[in-house]
């Protein structure tokens, strides 16, 4: 998977917040295989100032960082935990959300589109969690987004793809962008599901930090990602309307036109 | 006539170790760098819950473990404290997070609207369902302590406050037991930021600790006396304690006010703010290095892992006993 230039193996990405402890986090990035996590400036760490303790732990971990800017909700908001990010972290990555509605935290996608110009315009890398809308994404990229991420259904929901339609649509539109599902991830399944769709990558953190095993879920889901992203590259075969015996049965009329 | 023992710090996890080493037989010096009013403690803040089956979601086995026979030690040496259980409520809309927790938990009833009304009347048609932890409880912190370092005094043991002392410099058995103040001698050790809010209302009254469902924390809302709240707490990554932000006690307060609006009209006493002493894997350590012993870690339970820690410390001291799951040796 290509971020900017950049070659990453693992085509998961896990979150930070919600794990019993840094210590089950930690097991459960490596049991995930991922090599990048994503961290909130705001919403878990209150400033979240370079010499905190958790910090030094995230930062010990070895991975790649994409500094995140939940619970921003304009965009000057957004733009400046931005900066900060970048001051504390050394990198111009930056997972941009902006969010405009309380009840499902959906993206504000207006508000997305000009912070994302913004930051690009200063030589940021963004990575803009945005709804499944065509129109939107690709104003993202005619922005220089070379990596967008649609929602599969509302953070933390658990719901799984709501809209298959419109996110095979964005792949078919956009085959050039590296489309990260980010949000409403809950099960493998739905993990797999978004990988068959084509989709480079999967973007998740509630299912696996609230699970009663952590750990054992990030290796669900690592498998699950390898399994999805294995079918898409060896051809799913296309949904029929009826049966297609896979050997042939003997005293069958015409091909299918019996009855 | 056996040894001395000194132990420095007289919060939660201090004033255990020595009431039961002073039990034991054992001569022990307390020494507290604050005063006896212990503000700055984070034993101070703490919202006192006995609650280790409510807290298995998240919770380490090993704090299970020690919460049960703490709750044991608690009720052995203050009879007053109040083992009425805890009521866990959610919002209808979080009632996914009350079937995880049902499901990552032991030790809870699920009862029904009518069954709420009878053990908490004040609760009675406001939610359709709740978990019910019987036989969990909840001590004040800022009544407690005091009544721990009276019961260690009338065992013969002494408490210096305003004595900054360095473990290092004290001669014969120490007991490390200063949370985060022992931070520069343990690199692991970091602290979590909790946030309280303490109200006071006569509308409404509660027997036990009601807690409601949050994404992201366990909040309580925890009767005190005359007729005060105790709402929390948050957690926070952050070292910075310095004040309440407005999002933590805009979410306590709306959180107090689900479990009932009554709370819409209680005044604000207090806001609270404390770190928590972690280490990376959240489970409390006893850790032994020749006579130098410390006890630290306690996270966000500290009232109600100590006394058991407390025992631990004591047993080893006074017999050599080990357990391994909490203790290090070096």
């Amino acid at each position: 998977m290509n971020l900017y230039g950049q070659e990453v193996a693992s085509r998961l990405l896990i979150g930070t917040a919600l794990y019993p402890s840094p210590a089950v986090m930690e097991q459960a990035l490596q049991a995930s295989g991922a090599e990048i996590v994503t961290v909130s400036l705001r919403r878990e760490s209150a400033g979240g100032r370079a010499g905190d303790a958790f910090w030094r732990i995230i930062q010990s971990l070895g991975v790649k960082i994409l500094p995140n800017t939940a619970g921003c909700r304009t965009v000057k908001e957004a733009v400046t935990t931005a900066e900060l990010a970048r001051e504390l972290f050394g990198t111009p990555w930056i997972k941009l959300e902006v969010i405009g509605d309380d009840e499902t935290l959906q993206p504000d996608v207006v508000a997305l589109v000009e912070a994302a110009g913004i930051l690009l315009r200063d030589g940021f890398e963004v990575f803009p969690y945005t709804t499944e809308d065509l129109t939107v994404a690709q104003r993202l990229v005619d922005a220089g987004c070379r990596v967008v991420m649609p929602w599969a259904a509302p953070i933390g929901s658990g719901q799984g793809v709501t809209n298959k339609a419109a996110l095979r649509t964005l792949r078919a539109r956009l085959p050039d962008v590296t489309l990260i599902v980010d949000a409403g991830i809950g099960a493998p399944s739905h993990a797999a599901e978004a990988m068959e769709l084509g989709y480079d990558g999967v973007l998740l953190n509630t299912a696996i930090a609230k699970a009663d095993d952590p750990v054992g879920m990030a290796r669900a889901f690592a498998l699950a990602l390898e399994a999805g992203r294995a079918g898409f590259e060896a051809g799913l075969m296309p949904p029929r309307d009826f049966a297609t015996p896979s050997t042939p049965v003997v005293g069958t009329p015409f091909w299918h036109a019996a009855g | 006539m056996s040894e001395p023992v000194s132990v420095v710090g007289a919060g939660i996890a201090g004033t255990w170790t020595a009431l039961l080493l002073a039990e034991s037989g054992r001569r022990v010096t307390v020494y507290e760098r604050q005063d006896e009013a212990m503000t700055g403690a984070t034993s101070h803040w703490a919202g006192g819950m006995l609650a280790p089956d409510c807290e298995g979601d998240g919770a380490e086995p090993v704090v299970i473990r020690l919460g049960h026979r703490s709750v044991q030690l608690w009720r052995s040496h203050l009879p007053e404290t109040p083992l009425n259980g805890s009521l866990v409520v959610s919002h209808p809309r979080d009632r996914a997070d009350l079937e995880r927790l049902a499901r990552q938990t032991a030790g809870h009833e699920r009862i029904g609207a009518a069954r709420i009304g009878e053990i908490e009347p004040a609760l009675a048609g406001r939610f359709r369902e709740a978990l019910f932890y019987p036989g969990e409880g909840h001590v004040e912190p800022r009544r407690a302590l005091p009544a721990l370092h009276a019961k260690l005094r009338s065992l013969g043991g002494e408490i210096r406050f305003g004595a900054d002392v360095r473990p290092e410099a004290l001669d014969g058995t120490v007991v490390d037991c200063r949370g985060l103040g022992a931070r520069e001698a343990q690199p692991e050790l970091r602290g979590v930021k909790g946030e309280t809010v303490l109200v006071e209302t006569a509308e409404i009254a509660l027997s036990r600790p009601v807690r409601l469902m949050h994404p992201r924390w366990p909040i309580y809302v925890i009767p005190r006396a005359n007729n005060r709240f105790l709402i929390g707490a948050s957690t926070i990554e952050t070292e910075d304690a310095a004040g309440v932000t407005l999002r933590s006690a805009l979410e306590l307060m709306t959180a107090a006010y689900t479990v009932h609006p009554a709370f819409g009209e209680a005044r604000i006493v207090e806001l609270g703010t404390a770190l928590r002493p972690a280490y990376p894997d959240h489970s409390p350590r006893i850790a032994v290095a020749g006579r130098q012993i410390t006890v630290n870690g306690l996270y966000r339970h500290g009232f109600l892992i100590a006394p058991a820690l407390g025992e631990l410390v004591a047993n080893y001291i006074a017999e050599g006993t080990r357990d391994n799951e909490v203790m290090r040796w070096s």
